[in-house]
């Protein structure tokens, strides 16, 4: 269980990006973390394992208080919360199996990740997580060499090879096309509800949210305006979240993207004819 | 508003100096100075012919090399030469390493940065010529002077181009590692590394090729290898056996070049 107690974060230029933040999530509760540019999102998930330092506060994973830790016990801490990233964050230039093994840096001593020679218990279930997100066939490949929905699925395996207490998701499908993003999506829920794992999964898209999420969070400059279901996510809720004029500016916008959308197709149409 | 309304002249604005006066003074300034400049070189037109004379002596050497009179020293030069290269590159390259990734900012607290930065400044004052001289002054004449200044030099040249490198590495990468609860080393290992590597080969390849050229120079202050030998052949008026040695220079440096190219481009 992870809880959130006023959790506040000023960034170097004066810029409160968080103010008093107080979340509880149960043990297996997936819930996404909605709202606009700047609103937070990122900074709070990683206030979570403290990629970014938060100002006040505290992030209790269970009994520990990750935001008082020093240098060594943050480290072991950290093995306890996989993350996954908007642009997959996959080390490019080494192999799939490399950066699944990844996941284990934090339980191994650096001469064995240095020369590769992982425990056999590490190795049989990296390969078990290949074969579960479909990759087996690829563990040989480097990771540049595969597609977008491909390596976010490596990113999942190493922060699965974590075995971790908690998923950190940060827009995990921002640079995925609408189907991979659905299959992406369906996987993390299927992962985290096989192993009872809760998650915070950053998204800004908002059907995608409704659609997967059991609980959405909406922020906006730094505070949550809504905590609910799916369902609750009315109108008027996201008005509260985006704000009047830049929602329906949004959808306006998105009216007049798919009519251009439309006339370039059919132009395109023309044309092969 | 009719077409012939708009003008049909247009002018490039002065990007530099807005004002004309000024922009006028500066040229004048500028033409003054490289009038007088000029006016100040002395040129001695009889020691130029005699120049021409031992200049065409000098071509002429070229077109008859003579490999074979001096054989054993010049032989001896080139080994020394490519040996001093290969060991002061690969002493340079253990040592930039740890210097270059202390000298990135990305990585490394404040101090560690400075003091690896100082370093890489200091080596790169200093131009090959001046430590060669100075380390021949204490080491004596021949190759180990060499092979000092060498590696000093390759340690500027390296770590400041890894240093570089590795503060623009892709910074997801490394956060990503470090969400895993990687240590240092580990951060280093996984995520700097990789991305690093293929440019860390192609400088130290690169620096092999300037090394070997370097070597030539700074022979001829004392610190041995071909660029000794070179110099005691022109000491002697032996400009066939010079033309010879400098026609081995440049084939080598153009083996260099085009097989560290190559094998550069083979490694991205």
């Amino acid at each position: 269980m992870l809880r959130l107690e006023g959790l506040s974060k000023t960034y170097a230029t004066g810029d409160p990006a968080l103010s008093d933040v107080s979340l509880v999530v149960p043990e297996g509760q997936i819930m996404g973390l909605i709202g606009p540019s700047g609103a937070g999102k990122s900074t709070l998930i990683r206030c979570i394992n403290r990629l970014v330092e938060p100002t006040a506060g505290r992030v209790l994973l269970g009994e520990t208080d990750l935001a008082r830790l020093g240098k060594a016990e943050l480290r072991r801490q950290r093995r306890r919360i996989g993350m996954i990233f908007q642009e997959y964050a996959l080390v490019e230039r080494l192999t799939v199996m490399e950066n699944v093994l990844s996941g284990r840096l934090g339980y191994v001593p650096f001469w064995r990740s240095f020369l590769r020679r992982y425990p056999a218990a590490d190795v049989q279930s990296a390969y078990r997580l290949l074969d579960r997100v479909g990759l087996m066939d690829k563990a040989d490949n480097r990771a540049d060499a595969l597609s977008g929905g491909q390596r976010q699925r490596v990113g999942i395996a190493r922060a699965l090879a974590q075995e971790p207490e908690l998923l950190l998701v940060d827009e995990p499908t921002a640079s995925l096309d609408p189907k991979t993003s659905r299959q992406i999506m369906r996987l993390i829920t299927e992962i985290c509800a096989e192993r009872g794992l809760p998650a915070i999964v950053n998204i800004h898209d908002v059907p995608l949210a409704q659609q997967f999420m059991q609980r959405i969070v909406g922020l906006r400059e730094g505070r949550v305006v809504f905590d609910g279901p799916p369902s609750e996510l009315t109108e008027a809720a996201l008005t509260t979240i985006y704000g009047a004029e830049d929602w329906n500016a949004m959808r306006q916008g998105d009216a007049e993207q798919a009519e251009a959308e439309a006339d370039s197709r059919r132009r395109m149409e023309a044309i092969a004819r | 508003m009719t077409a012939s309304a708009y003008p049909t002249t247009w002018r490039r604005p002065p990007q530099i100096i807005k004002s004309a006066r000024w922009r006028y003074a500066v040229q004048f300034g500028i033409a003054i100075y490289l009038a007088l400049a000029i006016g100040t070189i002395e040129v001695d037109w009889a020691r130029v012919a005699a120049g021409l004379e031992r200049g065409q002596r000098f071509v002429m050497g070229f077109l008859q090399p003579d490999f074979v009179s001096r054989w054993g020293d010049i032989s001896r030069g080139l080994i020394e030469s490519l040996t001093m290269t290969l060991t002061s590159t690969v002493v340079g390259v253990i040592i930039s390493v740890p210097v270059g990734i202390g000298a990135a900012r990305n990585l490394v607290p404040r101090a560690v940065y400075l003091v690896c930065r100082g370093i890489i400044a200091v080596s790169r004052a200093l131009q090959e010529i001046i430590i060669a001289i100075f380390l021949v002054a204490m080491f004596g004449f021949g190759p180990f002077a060499g092979f000092l200044t060498l590696s000093f030099a390759t340690i500027g040249f390296l770590a400041k181009l890894l240093a570089d490198d590795i503060e623009e590495i892709e910074p997801g990468q490394v956060e990503a590692v470090r969400a895993t609860g990687a240590s240092w080393w580990q951060v280093v290992n996984y995520a700097v590394q990789p991305q690093v590597m293929p440019r860390l080969i192609g400088l130290s390849l690169y620096r092999l090729d300037i090394n070997f050229r370097e070597s030539a120079v700074i022979g001829i202050v004392g610190a041995g290898g071909i660029g000794a030998t070179l110099n005691t052949a022109i000491d002697r008026y032996e400009y066939d056996s010079a033309g010879a040695i400098l026609l081995l220079i440049i084939g080598i440096v153009m083996i260099a070049e085009y097989g560290s190219s190559y094998l550069r481009k083979f490694l991205q």
